[in-house]
């Protein structure tokens, strides 16, 4: 007989954060699909190790500060952030380089900010950069696709790699990347950069086994994965389509213009789109709300910045990809697109707001 | 101008921001007819049903009331009458609780109907276009109308306003879910709207009629375009579905695109709003003269057995109207008033519906799982999604009011504009974090309208103390002024250099002076006529031994005040012995001089307060004497003179009492009284003599006194007793007895102190000054005193 007291409205289009993250989680199944069909079980096995990392120390955290552990752990967040971390680690990375990576953006990058929606970092980038910065040796050790590798490796084989060094047959990591050709293979945008420090053109560049028919052997697959996913998830209204949108209309533009500049050292702009991290930056990492603008204007802005950081550092930069520094640059940036992008409240002038 | 209606004719509309679609849900009742209104056992009508001030009842507990009779009834605009919706007893008028999202209580009265549904008298008016504008104004006001909408303004406010009106819209837009009460009106009561629509056309005059309605009412658009067919500034808008396209705002930027500012009444725009049931109400008022008694609610809510339109009596319970749809009784109750976006929930189903009640939502528990309630939330943190920021129609950013909410910052709510959240739920509603928004705009909004109270309270404390502080600070500054020149004057009188002590100076001068004059006339004869000015009594002075007090005078200007005090008491000392001694003794003054400060200073001035009453006796002796001698029938002069002092004594008494100004003729009166009797003492013994012109030289020389300022009413009076108790007592004794001496003598002699009275009386009266004037009153009742007391000493010497 009790009256049910609730405050309006009462109504709710039933959505949850969970789901909106879980959702997310769905949609890179098709890029970590091409990731694991191209390059093997390695990112498979770090995400599943950043995963369970990310929640027992979701969970550490959680209990130290009297939180409600249950609705909070298994909001998604984490786990999406663990999820991210793995897909962009090499593949054969150490296996400590995950749990650190992953117990840093949790407990430092989140839970230290103050959990969910108060970080002002993208934990899963933040964690990157950091590895990168302290494990450059390791967080270079890109794999070359499966296809280019001179040996066979299997699940056992990438486990035994990513937690002793070795595989059973006693391969370093370093002998694993080698070319059948005998020489160390990098992912193709590295390939590029050097081959641009060392005189060659872009066009001849391209020509390097790594990079294959487009823009790098399974690089382009699975940036077309993630793009897959990220159009579902347009689709499914989880995340706007400002900044993918904006992002990579900078990105394209900026690379058009280097290519027009000087079309022997810039490379394509499709090349641009469709290898490193691009798409899964755009649609999965530059839209994590926490950490990004909020009004539309302001991710307009926010993935434009993020597309110019991205084309100058990987044309400039000491590093090979950029997505990780550009998206920390501008989450950086991003309470102060916010506070010059209010959107004018209704019935107040332009020019009038304090 | 034309450009809006020919866009709206295009069916062009503007957009407002954001917006959201939720489950409509409208199909539940938009079909069933209106179910007619059934009258319930009992009647709760809440004396304020609207904004605005409620009206003052004018029925009491046992009154019987025929339907549409006036409860309350109103004096200012802001208030509106009530009515009894049907015919019944009053039972009871007690606070209820009452429709409100807090579920306050207020003053309701309890109505029992009878079942006859006896109508009042009522004067049905075909035409309205005969009444006069103010007519029609005054029975839409005493129909007791409010906007029927929602937000329940008083209608006759709207639809009385200067202002020029460009755009009459009609508010048909009804966008909240659910709710189908405007629409099942207008499909069956167009022509009563339209009149409705007519009148209030008539009253302000707009340019256009625009009637906005959602695209999903397709009957109920028919039925408004037939009607309206024929009109041509009337528009019926069709706008697209979209929540809440039927607030205020929303709709009048959708239909002219035309934004009302923050703070502003939409009038100042030339736009009135009015919903469709109000118009329907306003025909209903001023053609049928029907007050606002009832209206359509929706009962809607999967809850209900036969969800649909009724028309509810304004006071019926919502229990009523529920069991009336078939409520089925599950365990967990929620029962809704408004729609599921921005209504409320009921504490309990005895909440009467009102004259803003469009729906009473009964929904099942699957049908609205509000993620708001009080026991399951399922709040997480924001995540910063921006979603709400989308849908916000008033373009605010509910995510930053959140966290200000939250931390209670009230600077930045404001500065995010959290008054102008019109509280459409359309965010919390997106909300993936599930968080209460709304909720949380409504406590911080109550929270900062607190605390301006509170601002206000004290701002008014704070203006009602600093008004005391100055009030007592300026109390404390007159007070101190008051003393500075208490003491100013005091010094002054103390002091030769200033003409007020001047002026003081010459009285005591000239008293001194007429005393001398009058013991040189006693004995040899001297120039008294010249003492009545300044100069010349001091010359008279310096002539005879007054110089000694002159000197004393000279003294008291060097001195301080409480010195002064004491040069005084010696000068009154010396003045004594001097007089005495009959006149030149400067030796001993000069070593009374020298004693000033010690001995000298307690004995003269504690003597008056120990001699006080025998000095009176003796004073009084003197007189009485003095009168008998006077009164002697050998000399008929005598006689006269003795009646000559009585008189004037009495009129001396009198005038006192009266005013003040007259003071120092009646001291002079009084001490030429003194005077004649000591005069005639005289004659009698020459010991007397000393005595009486001591006493009158002390009597003037006490005048600069200032410790008598505090006495000065009481001297006053026992100076007065003393004096009357003298002349009594010589009266008396003149009458009786009679002693051998020189009548004539002393007839000359009285003659001589009269003359020497009225040249003291113009010497007073040249003292213009007020405080001279008070002085001399003072000195006046010291001098008897003083008489008295020196009359003792010497007695005792
Ligand atoms: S409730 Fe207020 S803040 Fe939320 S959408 Fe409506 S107007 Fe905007
Ligand atoms: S919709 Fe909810 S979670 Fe998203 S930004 Fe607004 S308040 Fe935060």
């Amino acid at each position: 007989m009790a009256f049910w007291i609730a405050s309006s409205p009462h109504n709710h289009q039933q959505s949850e954060t969970s789901a909106l993250m879980r959702l997310v989680i769905y949609a890179a199944i098709p890029g970590i699909f091409a990731q694991w069909y191209f390059f093997g079980w390695g990112n498979l096995i770090h995400i599943l190790l950043a995963v369970i990392t990310a929640i027992v120390a979701e969970f550490t955290v959680l209990s130290l500060r009297n939180k409600k552990i249950t609705t909070q752990l298994f909001d998604g967040s984490a786990i999406l952030t663990a999820v991210l971390l793995g897909i962009s680690l090499p593949a054969l990375a150490p296996w400590w380089i995950t749990i650190i990576g992953s117990f840093f953006a949790i407990v430092v990058v989140k839970q230290l900010y103050g959990g969910l929606g108060h970080n002002p970092f993208n934990p899963a980038m933040a964690a990157y950069v950091m590895l990168l910065i302290s494990f450059p040796l390791q967080m270079t050790q890109w794999q070359p696709p499966l296809s280019l590798l001179a040996m066979d490796i299997q699940l056992t084989d990438t486990l035994a790699v990513i937690f002793t060094g070795y595989t059973p047959q006693g391969y370093s990591v370093e002998q694993i990347r080698t070319h059948i050709d005998g020489f160390t293979m990098a992912t193709p945008l590295d390939t590029v950069k050097t081959n641009i420090t060392l005189g060659l053109t872009v066009v001849e560049s391209m020509q390097a086994p790594t990079i294959g028919k487009h823009f790098g052997v399974g690089w382009e697959w699975i940036n077309a994965g993630f793009l897959l996913g990220g159009i579902f998830l347009l689709f499914k209204k989880a995340i706007q389509w400002t900044t993918p949108f904006s992002f990579l209309l900078s990105l394209f533009i900026c690379s058009f213009i280097g290519f027009i500049i000087s079309p022997d050292s810039s490379t394509s702009t499709m090349f641009h789109w469709f290898t490193g991290a691009t798409m899964l930056g755009a649609f999965f990492i530059l839209t994590d709300p926490v950490s990004g603008a909020t009004s539309v204007k302001g991710r307009l802005i926010f993935g434009a910045l993020a597309g110019l950081l991205v084309y100058l550092i990987r044309k400039f930069g000491g590093y090979p990809d950029a997505i990780a520094f550009a998206v920390l640059l501008c989450n950086m940036a991003a309470p102060l697109i916010d506070q010059y992008t209010r959107p004018r409240t209704y019935g107040h002038k332009l020019g009038v707001k304090k | 101008m034309e450009s809006v209606i020919e866009r709206i004719q295009r069916g062009n509309f503007w957009q407002f921001h954001g917006g959201i679609h939720p489950p409509e849900q409208k199909f539940l009742t938009c079909t069933k007819p209106i179910a007619s209104a059934q009258i319930p056992e009992q009647l709760i009508i809440p004396i304020r049903q609207h904004i605005g001030q409620a009206g003052d009842l004018i029925v009491k507990v046992g009154d019987k009331v025929l339907k549409g009779q006036e409860l309350s009834a109103s004096d200012t605009p802001m208030s509106l009458p009530i009515h009894a919706p049907t015919s019944g007893t009053i039972t009871a008028i007690k606070s209820m609780a009452i429709p409100h999202p807090s579920g306050l209580s207020e003053t309701c009265v309890i109505l029992t109907p009878d079942g006859e549904d006896t109508w009042k008298q009522r004067h049905i008016c075909p035409d309205f276009q005969l009444l006069s504008k103010a007519k029609i104004l005054e029975k839409i006001a005493n129909a007791g109308i409010s906007g029927m909408g929602g937000a329940g303004f008083p209608t006759q406010v709207k639809v009385s306003t200067l202002a020029k009106i460009d755009y009459l819209i009609i508010n048909a837009a009804e966008c909240e879910p659910y709710i189908t009460a405007d629409d099942l009106l207008i499909q069956e009561h167009s022509p009563t709207i339209l009149d409705g629509i007519k009148i209030v056309d008539h009253l302000l005059n707009p340019k256009n009629i625009l009637i906005g309605i959602e695209d999903n009412k397709t009957k109920a658009i028919d039925a408004l375009k037939k009607a309206t067919a024929d009109i041509d500034h009337i528009q019926v808008c069709v706008i697209p579905t979209k929540y809440p396209s039927g607030g205020e705002k929303q709709l009048i930027q959708i239909l002219t695109g035309q934004e009302v500012p923050s703070g502003v009444l939409p009038s100042s725009l030339g736009i009135v709003m009015q919903n469709v049931a109000t118009c329907f109400a306003i025909a209903d008022a001023v053609i049928n003269d029907t007050p606002l008694i009832k209206r359509v609610v929706t009962v809607s809510g999967q809850a209900l057995e036969k969800p649909q339109n009724v028309w509810a009596l304004i006071g019926t319970p919502v229990g009523f109207l529920t069991s009336q749809c078939g409520y089925n009784n599950s365990k967990n109750r929620h029962l809704i008033m408004g729609g599921p976006m921005m209504g409320f929930s009921l504490p309990h189903d005895q909440i009467p519906v009102i004259k803003s009640t469009n729906c009473i939502l009964a929904p099942s528990e699957i049908e609205i799982a509000s993620p708001f309630s009080s026991t399951s939330s399922k709040e997480v943190e924001c995540i910063r999604c921006g979603q709400c920021a989308d849908v916000c129609p008033a373009q605010l950013l509910p995510q930053e009011l959140q966290w200000s909410a939250k931390a209670k910052d009230q600077p930045q709510l404001s500065k995010l504009n959290l008054f102008d959240c019109i509280e459409c739920g359309a965010c919390a509603y997106v909300c993936p974090s599930q968080i209460p928004l709304v909720h949380y705009y409504r406590v911080a909004k109550a929270e900062i309208r607190q605390q301006k109270l509170l601002d206000i309270k004290a701002e008014k404390a704070k203006v009602r103390f600093e008004a005391r502080k100055q009030r007592l600070e300026r109390e404390k500054i007159a007070r101190a002024e008051k003393h500075k020149k208490a003491a100013e004057a005091r010094k002054a009188r103390m002091n030769a250099g200033t003409t007020a002590a001047k002026s003081e100076k010459s009285a005591v001068a000239d008293a001194l002076a007429r005393v001398k004059a009058k013991k040189a006339q006693a004995s040899i004869n001297a120039n008294t006529t010249d003492s009545s000015t300044e100069s010349t009594a001091e010359n008279a002075m310096a002539k005879n031994t007054a110089e000694n007090t002159a000197e004393a005078v000279t003294q008291v200007d060097q001195i301080d005040e409480s010195k002064s005090q004491v040069a005084n008491a010696i000068a009154r000392a010396k003045a004594k012995k001097l007089a005495q001694k009959n006149q030149a003794q400067i030796d001993s003054l000069d070593t009374l001089q020298d004693n000033e400060s010690t001995s000298s200073l307690t004995s003269s001035q504690a003597a008056p307060v120990v001699i006080d009453k025998k000095a009176k006796i003796a004073a009084a002796i003197a007189k009485a004497k003095a009168k008998k001698r006077q009164a002697e029938p050998v000399s008929n002069s005598a006689n006269t003179q003795a009646d000559h002092i009585q008189a004037s004594v009495i009129e001396a008494n009198n005038v006192e009492a009266t005013t003040e100004i007259l003071k120092p003729e009646v001291h002079a009166k009084e001490t030429a009284i003194d005077e004649k009797a000591h005069q005639a003492k005289d004659i009698t013994s020459s010991g007397k003599i000393n005595n009486s012109a001591e006493a009158s030289e002390n009597k003037q020389q006490s005048k600069p006194q200032p410790a008598s300022q505090n006495d000065t009413l009481n001297l006053d009076r026992k100076a007065k007793i003393a004096a009357a108790v003298a002349k009594a007592k010589a009266k008396k004794l003149a009458e009786k007895s009679q002693q051998g001496s020189d009548a004539t003598s002393s007839t000359i002699e009285s003659n001589q102190a009269s003359e020497l009275t009225s040249q003291a009386n113009i010497a007073a009266n040249t003292v213009a000054n007020k405080k001279a004037r008070v002085a001399a009153a003072i000195a006046k009742a010291k001098a008897k005193k003083l008489a008295a007391s020196s009359d003792k000493s010497s007695t005792s010497e």
